[in-house]
């Protein structure tokens, strides 16, 4: 038990404790996020170096837009991937959302924004409740029931959409405006994500039922046997990240103005990518939303950097999948000197 | 995922509309008799309750829902059997399948749009040997695969007018335009650009230097976010061609939205529907396209002909395509479909699709 604990722990990097294991894991979160923030500086300084109007207003407000749909839909993700589950499903959820928008919009154009924001999310959360439902009846991995449900998700669309395609001109100029309009230099698209991040990891961080996802994810077992309802809390994580995808599909509508049956295809892996690169362990149990908000950042950037660097686009995605092999090294290599340092630390104090 | 937006508008032939011929040793085999149709000349009639299919590269795609309804009109003109088939994905080997089926519950007519050049060519060729005859639309097979290849506009028309119509919006004065387009290995894109920089060779275009080609996979966000490469990287550039309709959408939506809006000036090939709040709010001045729903009646009315063996798909023959008027087929089997039509504030309101 008390190995149990000690390891949970060590997962749980951000756990506020005073305990020695903390402290180093403590480190370690800091670690891992600061190397985000890093990498993502230096691209930022070259680019800049290479050339200055990659610093101009409108650039930098096209890099704030730029990251918020991949931001909101991957702390969704992050919340469910801390559980040692993944959701595969949120591109097609956001594109069933964002058809939706459109489509919502065509039937009653003088609706106000804040309840095509709700209908969105709430379309979301319904996917979010049918992976969550399927995961906990049926007792099937997530990977398998949500690579079912990407498929179904985007058939409903498909079969919803009929070929046709809704384009700026049919949504209201306000709306679209929305997607654009900035506050403070700030664009409001780019505060949605704000608030999702600060919300999603205040809550993980400080919330009982936060920290317990945590502690499904290190070991459904050992939070089954002390009494964490592991099943209501999984179904809980899939309704969010369901939501969240529903509500990046509203803001996509709002962003790109032109929507047919594809919007956010194989949008799906980016999402990991970015939850990953962003330090949460893809078995679960440990990072941040904070994380992977950065590590959408840092991929958006990296997507418009590499165009003003003059990088070839081929090299584009070679580039994307190289930092994500960097990013789950850097992961590997940190665990295994955690681990080391913890048993040190042990065997002195025992 | 959206390559299928890429390769929408693929394109390879050359046109003018042909003056009104007879068919004569073909209509002569037709099994129904010739009649005399206003004009005096003779021409066969397309046998009535043809099984007509047409097989899109994708369906839910707004591109061929256009052009395949267009293809329904026809084919009820002419009182066919009507349907529509195909993937949802546009990988090389998808229509394969569907084409096997075709052939087995005997279709008169397979007109498709090929997702690969190669892949679906023996489908079609066994197609073909039970019976069936094949046209081609938007995106060609290899010619032995097919009877006849409808193409919307050749490379050259496609080049000359992005030309001219930057040109034209940027003014007298010239300067740096650029080319947003799919991907970078997409043939029919790589052929347009390749011509658009023979175009721009010419003395009249003095003034405008290609600085750079960028590619958007047809992907909203990745146009976007090479819309904005190319203007961060080139602060002097005054225009940009993006002859795919997700790129001009992107790149419209883009800068309407910028601090860019009317100081860079955008065409390409775009849909009015998705171009009309771009067209209006001034970012862009015009841009072109065919008419995808013309395209689906003409592969149909060619289709008629082709069972009702009014024409062979040999170069010359020729045939009417009801509201379009008459086709002559021209090499390769191929009839095109028209010059492309450029979208202006002043005209498209006239059209949805």
């Amino acid at each position: 038990m008390t190995r149990m604990t000690t390891r949970h722990e060590v997962d749980d990097a951000t756990l506020a404790s005073s305990s020695g294991a903390t402290s180093v894991a403590h480190r370690w979160f800091v670690a891992r996020e600061l190397g985000i923030v890093l990498a993502l500086s230096l691209l930022v300084v070259v680019t800049a170096a290479v050339n200055p109007r990659f610093l101009s207003a409108q650039s930098i407000k096209d890099l704030l837009l730029g990251f918020t749909i991949l931001a909101i839909v991957a702390v969704g993700q992050a919340v469910v991937i801390i559980t040692r589950n993944v959701d595969l499903s949120v591109g097609s959820v956001l594109g069933l959302s964002a058809f939706a928008t459109g489509s919502f919009f065509l039937a009653s154009p003088e609706a106000p924004i804040p309840l095509a924001l709700v209908v969105g999310t709430l379309l979301g959360a319904a996917c979010g409740i049918v992976n969550g439902a399927l995961i906990a009846a049926a007792r099937v991995p997530a990977l398998v029931v949500t690579l079912g449900t990407l498929y179904v998700f985007r058939g409903i669309d498909y079969t919803w959409a009929k070929g046709r395609q809704i384009n700026a001109a049919d949504m209201p100029a306000g709306f679209l405006r929305m997607g654009t309009a900035t506050v403070l230099g700030v664009p409001v698209l780019t505060l949605f994500a704000v608030a999702v991040v600060v919300a999603a990891g205040f809550y993980l961080r400080s919330y009982r039922s936060g920290r317990e996802l945590y502690a499904i994810g290190s070991d459904p077992d050992a939070a089954r046997l002390s009494g964490i309802p592991v099943g209501r809390r999984v179904f809980a994580a899939f309704v969010t990240s369901g939501a969240l995808a529903g509500l990046a599909g509203v803001l996509y509508a709002a962003r790109f103005g032109t929507l047919d049956a594809n919007a956010g295809l194989g949008s799906e892996l980016n999402v990991v990518a970015a939850v990953v690169v962003g330090g949460v362990a893809i078995f679960g149990g440990s990072g941040s939303v904070y994380g992977a908000a950065l590590g959408a950042v840092l991929l958006t950037t990296i997507g418009a950097a590499l165009p003003v660097l003059g990088v070839t686009p081929f090299w584009q995605g070679a580039a994307v999948g190289a930092l994500l092999l960097a990013a789950i090294g850097l992961d590997r290599a940190l665990a295994v000197r955690v681990a080391t340092r913890l048993r040190g630390r042990k065997a002195r104090g025992d | 995922m959206r390559a299928a937006g890429t390769t929408r508008f693929r394109a390879a032939v050359m046109g003018t509309f042909a003056t009104v011929l007879l068919l004569g040793a073909t209509t002569a085999c037709a099994e129904e008799t010739p009649t005399t149709n206003p004009t005096g000349a003779t021409a066969g009639t397309i046998k009535e309750g043809l099984k007509i299919t047409f097989l899109p590269k994708q369906v839910n795609n707004p591109y061929f829902t256009t052009s395949d309804n267009g293809g329904k009109a026809a084919v009820e003109e002419f009182k066919g059997v009507y349907s529509e088939t195909g993937p949802s994905d546009t990988s090389p080997s998808a229509q394969v399948s569907y084409i096997n089926t075709l052939s087995q519950q005997g279709t008169d007519v397979i007109v498709v749009s090929a997702n690969d050049k190669d892949a679906i060519c023996g489908a079609l060729n066994e197609a073909r040997t039970a019976g069936a005859k094949v046209v081609t639309f938007d995106s060609d097979t290899k010619p032995e695969c097919r009877d006849l290849f409808i193409n919307q506009a050749t490379a050259d028309g496609i080049a000359k007018i992005q030309i001219k119509l930057i040109s034209e919006a940027i003014g007298a004065d010239g300067g740096e335009i650029a080319i947003l387009s799919a991907t970078a290995n997409a043939t029919n894109q790589n052929a347009w650009i390749e011509m658009m920089k023979t175009e721009l060779a010419k003395p009249e275009y003095a003034k405008l230097k290609l600085v750079a080609t960028v590619y958007g996979d047809d992907n909203d966000q990745k146009s976007f976010q090479e819309a904005q490469g190319l203007l961060s990287k080139y602060p002097n550039l005054k225009g940009i061609i993006s002859p795919t309709t997700v790129g001009v959408a992107a790149a419209g939506r883009y800068l309407s939205g910028s601090a860019y809006k009317g100081k860079v000036q955008l065409t390409g090939l775009g849909t009015p529907n998705q171009m009309r709040s771009y067209v209006k709010d001034g970012t862009v001045k015009s841009f072109a396209l065919w008419n995808p729903a013309d395209l689906g009646y003409l592969a149909a009315y060619a289709a008629g002909a082709l069972a009702s063996g009014l024409i062979s798909g040999k170069e010359g023959d020729k045939f009417k395509a009801g509201k379009l008027g008459e086709y002559t087929v021209g090499k390769d089997a191929t009839v095109l479909l028209g010059d492309p039509f450029t979208f202006t504030s002043a005209n498209i309101e006239q059209f949805n699709f």
